[in-house]
């Protein structure tokens, strides 16, 4: 109920809101009444199913329309409700068909199990069928009807609008719902009949059946019953699914989800209504074409009853679209709606509601990704393959292509015309990762040395030699696979081919059979033709009151002692190679002499802030063990020095151009370590002022809290990019200190910021402590440059991340470590061939930790086509959200976020429809069709629609949005997936003697049960939820006190506690710890707590308190998006 | 009084003033008819043995334009207590302390032989004196290591209450905080970069900082230590560190590359010393020692850039409006003298480097406040060891020889204007009613600034007589001048010496004689000088010259005896005999000859004929030339090429430069070794006693001069030969081969031609 009211709450769509909410009421409502949950199941899980089935895809396209062929039929029989239907069919056949299929798995669960043979995934079809044969089904189809009728009594009064809008109104709605639901699953059956029949005509069933039923489900009156469906019943049949899932459907815990997995094994197709379909394809043994033909029995089964059920079902269609208005009336008035419906596509959003289980779930997806492929390498040889997810665990094989570790596409088959990619929409990017650290099975890549005369390269366009270069001539030459130009090969490179072509020594040479590999670069490619001197790390220490005050000084000078031990080094040296300086700074700036030679330190303080210089060159970047002695002195002494201090001003740019200043006296690389605590007021250069203004939200202004102060910090960070000078900052406000300022130059040298807000000892010293050891430690290059080059049709034209360039080809980063990400967009400037593809090549020349220049090559092919259905089958969901989200996050810089907003889910939209339009066999216009690769990206688009920085709540401060803003930009794939998407665990379902993890579930609150803690992990903070009846036990071995009430709120870590339960959690914690590159902060979250309110940010399938969408409703906003483009 | 040569000595022993005349012509016209100024050279504070100050405030004239001090020379009614001052003649009454006092109870202030006296008084807490060192590091290891040492060994010299800094320089300026324990601390900055006092002191800190309130915490000022003793500590206290400090110095670590200077900040060095002291003890006596080991090469008073290819502007370059740092440099030194002066502190530079230095711009500093200049060669040569050792020289009383903060006030009768001041020193723009329009030297004012001062400091004061030729004094009047010199005496008691003199008046008409008799020309040498050398700052050389010219003709046309237009027939009378070879000498001299001199050299010549007494400056002008022979026992001989014979030790002594030369025939014998041989210990002897003479110059001079020691033929023989007047030369052929001396390969002209044109002009009818 809760969760019903809290989508009361937030009404981003508006109108369809209220209908969900109605619906949620409703199905409140509903529950108890167990048929009609049932039914609306069903229906849910028939558009899942639908979407499963995918691999038969015209089928269950077709489906659809054939639906809207018995609309038509059925309209005969009942005008009113027939024009509805036949409107609907177009919609809402799928919606009608999902319902059945609802109604269809319960009872197909039980039944369909004992049938459930049926491997393939036929689609909603078999599912009706399935309903039809199955006296069960039957039974739920009364029961539906009873709750419809129920539903119809409650709904009549209220018309159907009403009671979308208000809560209050709800009641009525649901009842509304109910009735139309009801009547839906009457429909269904009948409908049913029919749309199985066109779905085993339907030549790919499964897409089009999963996509009609998914469509149907949001948009119609089926949804509503779904969601009733989903709470109680829902679940149960998921189990059912399971197994009919033998086939496929076997692993996906709901219904729904096994239509994902039809889905994966019918790339294109995965719609909705799988589960639907799944259950079908159970009742029916046979696959594919006998799906169809069960699915003809199925119908036939229904048929009887149909007859009414049609008219029924008509309007359940109606309602899906149109039945809030006219059908709750009457069904006949229903109708009347739908044909509203067909004209226009705006006001169909009706209130019914979707059955959350029957709508795509990144769970499955996920699960399904996991099992289906992370048991076997992922063997890079072949051109244009789509890696597994990032989240399943995977083992790489580099047999030619880059790892997706280090470079993932949002497609991998790239159109070939960019009348192609501008039609689809869909972007083409390249989300690389330079530096990735591999897991320790892995091979990092080989080093080659080429000599003096450097890398072989191509004469025209500079390419490195890599496999996909053409040897000719016996192999005297080559020629580009960028640029075709044919180069000599010089003499000491020289090789004979073997018959094939091939060189004889390919396999010996990395740059030929490998996709990434190494050069080391000779002194042409090093600044000033001078190899560099090594790196230098720099640390910079506010020193102000606040900083002393809470510890943090000290903290930092403890922790420095040993950390500087443990810097980066190259390979197998005994040492690294870093030298390392200190700086404290209050409003002015004390540089440090560490000589080996002193007695002990000397401080140099320099008050010109106006104009940084610094006052020393020997003595200030040393050598950590010549000088280990003074260096301890030193911190040792820095807390005692400024123990009094009452300087409580700071200044920021000067300390960063001492930094800059200090690495090009010593003329080398390096990272500025910067731990600040203010905003910078202090007279200096860069000197800011407080300009946070909540006010300035949702306007056309709101722009500018992105934006820097001044442009003083872009013009630094040119100057420190320059000199290889890469800041990372440690921010520690007590309160706005203007992050998106402060961000800038961090942000554009390729650094990290790391905030610790209201930063307290006792509870953030570990997290810092552990963010700032990873980030001494991790591989970091200096001094970089990338290019990214193509071969001819498409260049890279965009470029999001931490970096800077100066040019439109070259990204400079004064620092990439290994967690950085640069995200690429192409464009064609030319035509693609299918036969040749599209290579990329990726070349990063960085100065290593140990002061080498080193050229690092990623290579990565891909292929091209001239049908649309080829891309949507290729596409990566979390590279596409990954460039969106980047797109969107650079965007607010110049746009109202609203704008920005409506940009992303427009061009999603647009991706959908043209698929739709394209790939999709026809079907009616109500029905929403996914492409099964694409399912997701409505869920995660949500996601970034709601993110703090697109729509922050009320507790979100600017800088925390300037902070996610800025982090995000450098995000690789599997970060942004969980940072959208959080992970969410049952803790109470963790096997404490295995390694596994337990399933993880959607992220809603209805998915929370009061006698369960739950683990949510989204890369920067980890919740442990406690419900309020958990066992005590459970609690005594978490958190070693007796009750639910003692759990302290404030807790920040978990006791360590002598229990397996402890232990294993506490190991899950440790797990997802590693996993991440920031620490993330622990939460303890209790039910009904007031952190819970935090918690339930992170719960982004339901609406959000600052008004951002339930997944259902975002589902049904998108279709309604589709449908205007479409018509 | 015997003669006037005795009242001059005398005058001068007892009060250290010299007049040029000394009896004065009473009426403005005539007065500058006389062309010599009534001028005179005063040593405020003179070493008197004899003079021991008494321990109490002066008694000063009760008028407010006046304030002259009680003096031998007032009227006093003993029986009434009451006093006439003798310039304003306000009747003034004594004070209480003075009820005791009679004709035979005098205080010591109206005793004639106290015309100089000294009174101590207890004005305010005293404060301790500052040194503040401002140090160099481009330098040379072993000059480094010398300079430092010198350094700590001045540490010992020091009153253990002083107060001292430390600064050093290079490519950057570096504030030693001197009380750190555990770490070294010193604020950095810029060499560039020119900053405001106020920056200078904001950014050391000095300013007391808003204490941000902070909720429950009483603010407790008091338990905040004086804030500049972080950087100027009592060397008591410091002794270990700051030698420790100084042990650690380490030479300018910045890189310099083969055909660069290196980069030396030493404007901004100066600018951070003079912000420092001026924000934290105004007022008060304090040195800032500037030790240099080259030119200036950025920032603010940069002089070169650090090209080595651009050499260092000389007169050439001056000349030709070319040396393109010059004018700035020179600017920026000048505020910083002006602000040093105006707070009472003074610059000493000591410069020791083969190249200029830029003493040229800096000047100033050291002029205008008083400050030593001191110019080397080398740290590690004696000259600049123990010429700094000699600045912490103590006197007789075992108190150093330096003071501080000083003003000169000048009073005189109303028949007397004052025009101005040469010297040490910067005006204090006190208008009075003794203030002439017509200035001469630092003008327009009746008080001046010394911010440092020894007992050899020299002032030359201009006066102009205003008296009215139709208002005739009254037979047997006088007129009569004071100064009164306030001062921080070395122990920091604040002392006030007041010398108060009068002359005859005489009407020039009628009484010339008089007038001609008193004549000081040595006096009027070296205040013509004075004023040669002034106007040789401003203009250009030539212009200076025609102008002493000049003025020497007009005085032989006033005061010689000749018949028109027969320059046979001139004659001049004792007291002026000297005069116009004086003119000679000086025309010759490095103070206004700038030809193989450096701009520096002359500026550091110039520097110290500015400041140094009567004695020295003739030295100056006019080397002394001793002559050590076998035929009789050393004497003064006469500066010229005939002195030069081949069986004499010369010992020249140019103030500057001590030179020995030894004849031919002496040098041939002291090669020989006769003076090894027993049989010739005389001529041992004779070798040893130019020697001895040079040691005991030498060890009295400050700053200590270039010790020469060369014999005929030898290269630094130069020395010599370009002070001697060169009376043979390769033109006079009559001489040539002759005994007679050394012929001197110049163009230049002699004594003889000089004297035959000055007579030839001075009697002709046409000018």
């Amino acid at each position: 109920m809760s969760v019903n009211q809290q989508a009361h709450t937030g009404l981003p769509y508006g109108q369809p809101q209220p209908g969900y909410q109605g619906y949620q009421q409703s199905g409140y409502g509903g529950q108890q009444m167990p048929g009609v949950h049932h039914s609306q199941y069903g229906a849910y899980n028939g558009p899942l199913p639908g979407y499963q089935q995918p691999a038969p895809p015209q089928g269950t396209l077709r489906a659809p329309p054939t639906s809207g062929a018995p609309l038509p039929t059925s309209g005969a029989p009942v005008p009113a409700g027939q024009p509805v239907y036949s409107q609907f069919g177009q919609g809402d056949v799928q919606n009608g068909i999902a319902t059945s299929a609802v109604q269809m798995q319960r009872p197909s669960a039980s039944q369909p199990f004992i049938p459930g043979t049926a491997p393939t995934p036929v689609s909603q079809p078999a599912t009706f069928q399935q309903y039809g044969p199955p006296p069960t089904s039957a039974q739920q189809l009364t029961n539906h009807m009873a709750g419809m009728q129920i539903g119809s009594s409650t709904s009549a009064p209220p018309p159907a609008g009403l009671g979308y809008g208000p809560p209050t109104s709800v009641p009525p709605t649901s009842g509304s719902f109910t009735a139309t639901g009801s009547g839906l699953y009457t429909s269904y059956s009948s409908s049913q009949g029919p749309p199985p029949v066109t779905m085993t005509h339907g030549l790919p069933p499964t897409s089009l059946s999963q996509g009609l039923s998914l469509a149907q489900p949001a948009f119609s009156g089926p949804p509503l019953s779904a969601q009733r469906l989903p709470q109680a019943p829902g679940f149960v049949p998921p189990p059912c699914s399971t197994g009919i899932g033998p086939s496929s459907y076997p692993p996906t815990t709901g219904a729904p989800r096994p239509s994902t997995m039809q889905g994966s094994q019918l790339p294109g197709q995965a719609l909705t209504g799988l589960p639907t379909s799944q259950p079908n394809h159970v009742s029916s043994p046979p696959p594919h074409p006998s799906m169809s033909g069960p699915a003809m029995t199925g119908l036939q089964g229904p048929p009887p009853p149909t007859h009414p059920s049609q008219s029924g079902y008509q309007m359940q269609q109606n309602g899906s679209f149109g039945q809030v208005r006219g059908p709750q009336p009457n069904y006949g008035g229903a109708y009347p709606g739908t044909p509203n419906y067909g004209s226009q596509p705006a006001p169909p959003p009706p209130p019914k509601r979707l059955d959350p289980d029957s709508i795509p779930s990144p769970i499955q997806v996920i699960e399904d990704d996991r099992n289906n492929r992370g048991s076997e390498p992922f063997i890079t040889g072949v051109r244009g393959q789509v890696p597994p997810l990032v989240t399943t665990n995977f083992l790489v094989k580099d047999q030619g292509n880059a790892s997706p570790r280090y470079i993932r596409c949002t497609s991998y088959n790239i159109p070939c015309t960019s009348d192609m990619a501008k039609q689809s929409q869909v972007p083409l990017a390249a989300v690389i990762k330079p530096l990735a650290m591999l897991p320790t099975d892995e091979t990092p890549p080989y080093l080659v040395d080429h000599g003096e005369p450097g890398p072989i390269r191509c004469n025209r366009c500079k390419a490195y030699m890599c496999p996909f270069m053409q040897f000719i001539e016996g192999g005297r030459r080559f020629q580009c696979c960028f640029c075709s130009c044919v180069t000599e090969v010089p003499p000491h490179y020289f090789q004979h081919l073997d018959h094939t072509g091939k060189r004889v020594d390919f396999y010996d040479r990395p740059e030929l059979s490998l996709g990434s590999y190494e050069f080391l670069a000779t002194v042409s490619y090093c600044k000033n033709n001078k190899f560099p001197n090594p790196p230098a790390f720099i640390f910079m220490i506010d020193v102000s009151y606040n900083a002393v005050k809470s510890g943090l000084v000290r903290l930092i000078c403890e922790e420095l002692k040993s950390l500087l031990d443990y810097m980066p080094r190259e390979g197998n040296m005994e040492e690294s190679a870093i030298r390392v300086g200190f700086v404290t700074y209050n409003k002015v700036l004390h540089f440090y002499n560490v000589k080996s030679s002193l007695a002990q330190p000397q401080m140099m303080v320099v008050s010109d802030v106006a104009d940084m210089f610094v006052p020393l060159l020997d003595g200030f970047l040393v050598n950590v063990n010549e000088s280990r002695t003074v260096i301890v002195s030193l911190l040792d002494q820095i807390p005692e020095m400024f123990a009094d201090t009452r300087e409580t001003e700071t200044v920021f740019a000067p300390v960063i151009q001492a930094g800059m200043e200090a690495l090009k006296a010593a003329e080398c690389a390096g990272k500025l370590f910067i731990f600040h605590t203010s905003l910078p007021i202090a007279e200096a250069p860069g000197k800011l002022k407080n300009r946070d203004d909540r006010k300035l939200i949702n306007t056309d202004k709101e722009k500018t809290l992105f934006q820097p102060q001044t442009s003083f910090y872009s013009n630094l960070a040119k100057d420190c990019v320059a000199q290889g000078c890469c800041v990372d900052l440690f921010l520690f406000p007590n309160q706005y200190l203007d992050v998106a300022t402060l961000g800038v130059v961090p942000y554009q040298t390729g650094g990290t910021i790391y905030k610790y807000a209201y930063f307290q000892l006792e509870t953030d010293q570990e997290r810092f402590l552990n963010d700032l050891r990873k980030d001494v430690q991790k591989e970091v290059g200096f001094d970089a440059v990338m290019r990214v080059r193509t071969s001819t049709g498409i260049r890279a034209t965009d470029f999001f991340g931490a970096f800077y360039m100066s040019n439109t080809t070259d990204v400079e980063l004064a620092g990439l470590d290994c967690d950085k990400t640069i995200t690429v967009e192409f464009r064609h400037d030319d035509k693609l061939s299918e036969d040749s593809g599209a290579l990329l090549q990726c070349a990063l020349l960085y100065t290593n930790c140990a002061g080498q220049r080193r050229l690092r090559i990623h290579n990565l092919s891909l292929n091209c086509c001239t049908q649309l259905a080829d891309l949507y089958r290729n596409c990566e969901t979390d590279t596409l959200i990954n460039f969106l989200a980047k797109f969107a996050y650079r965007g607010v810089l110049n746009n109202p976020v609203k704008t920005v907003r409506d940009t992303l889910i427009n061009q999603c939209a647009q991706i959908l429809a043209c698929y739709r339009k394209n790939c999709a066999s026809p079907s009616s216009a109500g029905q929403l069709i996914l492409p099964e690769c694409m399912k997701l990206l409505p869920v995660y688009l949500n996601c970034v629609l709601k993110s703090d920085v697109l729509q922050p709540g009320a507790e979100v401060t600017t800088d925390d949005r300037a902070y996610i803003r800025q982090l995000v930009s450098s995000m690789d794939v599997a970060e942004t997936n969980v940072f959208f998407y959080p992970r969410l665990l049952p803790l109470t379902k963790v096997d404490v003697d295995s390694d596994t993890l337990p399933a993880a579930i959607r992220n809603s609150e209805e998915r929370l049960s009061k006698g369960d803690m739950y683990l949510l992990e989204n890369g920067l903070n980890i919740f442990v939820w406690v419900g309020v009846n958990v066992q005590q036990g459970l609690i005594q071995n978490l958190f070693g006190v007796s009750s639910f009430n003692h759990i302290s709120s404030t807790l920040n870590t978990l006791p360590v506690l002598e229990n397996p339960f402890s232990k294993r959690v506490r190991s899950i914690i440790d797990m997802f710890q590693a996993q991440r590159s920031r620490y993330m902060k622990l939460i303890i979250v209790k039910q009904e707590d007031k952190l819970e309110m935090l918690f339930k940010h992170f719960l982004v399938e339901d609406k959000s308190m600052s008004g951002g969408a339930s997944y259902v409703d975002f589902l049904c906003h998108m279709h309604k998006e589709i449908r205007q483009l479409l018509s | 009084m015997a003669t006037y040569l005795e009242f001059i000595q005398q005058n001068e022993e007892r009060d250290g003033v010299r007049f040029s005349w000394n009896v004065w012509p009473s009426s403005r016209l005539e007065a500058t008819r006389m062309v010599v100024p009534l001028a005179c050279l005063l040593t405020p504070l003179k070493e008197r043995l004899d003079l021991p100050p008494v321990q109490y405030e002066p008694v000063l004239c009760s008028r407010q334009t006046c304030k002259a001090v009680l003096n031998p020379l007032c009227q006093v009614d003993y029986r009434a207590k009451l006093w006439a001052c003798n310039f304003c003649f306000q009747r003034n009454q004594f004070p209480p302390a003075y009820a005791g006092i009679s004709e035979i109870n005098q205080p010591a202030e109206l005793m004639p032989q106290f015309s100089t006296i000294e009174y101590i008084v207890q004005r305010g807490s005293p404060t301790p004196l500052i040194f503040l060192y401002v140090v160099d590091t481009c330098l040379e290891e072993e000059d480094l290591q010398a300079l430092k040492e010198s350094l700590q060994m001045s540490l010992s010299l020091l009153p253990p209450e002083a107060l001292v800094g430390l600064i050093t320089f290079g490519r950057m300026v570096q504030v030693h905080e001197l009380s750190c324990e555990g770490i070294s601390k010193s604020y950095v900055f810029r060499g560039t970069k020119d900053l405001t006092a106020k920056q200078i002191q904001d950014m050391l800190g000095l300013t007391r900082p808003v204490v941000p309130v902070q909720q429950g915490r009483p603010l407790q000022p008091q338990e905040q230590p004086p804030i500049s003793s972080r950087f100027l500590q009592p060397i008591h206290k410091i002794d270990m560190n700051l030698t420790d400090l100084l042990g650690e110095l380490q030479r300018d670590p910045w890189p310099v590359t083969q055909g660069k200077r290196p980069l030396r900040s030493t404007g901004v060095a100066l600018s951070i010393a003079v912000g420092l002291l001026e924000g934290t003890f105004p007022n008060t006596g304090a040195r800032i020692m500037l030790f240099t080991g080259g030119p200036p090469t950025q920032g603010p008073g940069m002089v070169v850039g650090d090209e080595l290819k651009t050499p260092i502007r000389s007169w050439h370059d001056i000349e030709k409006d070319n040396a393109r740092f010059m004018k700035k440099a020179t600017k920026h030194y000048e505020i910083l003298a002006n602000r040093t002066a105006a707070n009472g502190h003074c610059i000493d530079i000591y410069a020791c480097a083969l190249d200029q230095t830029g003493l040229l711009e800096m000047k100033c500093c050291a002029n205008l406040t008083g400050g030593h200049m001191v110019m080397g060669d080398s740290f590690n040569t004696s000259l600049f060891k123990q010429t700094f050792q000699r600045v912490f020289s103590k006197d007789f009383n075992g108190e150093f020889r330096m003071a501080f903060g000083a003003t000169l006030e000048v009073k005189t009768s109303r028949e007397l204007k004052i025009s101005g001041a040469i010297g040490p020193c910067v005006s204090l723009n006190a208008k009075g009613p003794c203030v002439s329009e017509n200035e001469l030297g630092i003008g327009g004012t009746c008080q001046w600034k010394i911010c440092s001062l020894d007992p050899s400091s020299t002032l030359a004061i201009y006066f102009e007589v205003v008296n009215q030729h139709n208002a005739p004094i009254p037979q047997g009047g006088r007129g009569a001048a004071q100064f009164v010199t306030q001062y921080q005496h070395s122990s920091t008691q604040r002392r006030i010496r007041v010398t108060t003199i009068a002359r005859n008046w005489a009407d020039a008409q009628s009484q010339l004689q008089h007038i001609e008799a008193a004549f000081d020309q040595e006096a009027a040498a070296v205040l013509m000088a004075r004023l040669g050398v002034y106007r040789a700052e401003s203009e250009e050389g030539p212009d200076v010259l025609r102008w002493l010219d000049r003025q020497l003709i007009r005085l032989c046309q006033k005061f010689g005896q000749y018949n028109k237009d027969d320059p046979n027939s001139f004659r001049l009378s004792d007291s002026f005999s000297l005069y116009p070879q004086f003119m000679f000498h000086l025309r010759r001299s490095p103070f206004l000859q700038v030809f193989n001199n450096s701009p520096d050299e002359s500026s550091y010549y110039r520097h110290h004929f500015a400041r140094q007494d009567l004695t020295q400056s003739l030295i100056m002008i006019q080397p002394i030339l001793y002559s050590y022979s076998f035929s009789g026992p050393p004497e003064p001989v006469l500066l010229d090429s005939s002195s030069i014979l081949a069986d004499r030790i010369l010992l020249m002594d140019t103030f500057f430069q001590i030179v020995i030369y030894l004849g031919e025939t002496i040098a041939q014998w002291q090669k020989a070794g006769y003076q090894d041989m027993p049989e010739y210990e005389n001529f041992k002897h004779l070798l040893q006693a130019p020697l001895d003479d040079a040691q005991e110059i030498l060890q009295t001079r400050f700053p200590m001069p270039r010790y020469i020691n060369t014999e005929h033929g030898g290269s630094q023989a130069r020395f010599l030969l370009s002070k001697v007047n060169p009376s043979q030369t390769h033109n006079n052929l009559y001489a040539w081969g002759q005994e007679s001396g050394s012929p001197i390969l110049t163009d230049d002209v002699s004594l003889q031609v000089f004297m035959d044109h000055l007579k030839k002009l001075a009697v002709s009818s046409a000018s």
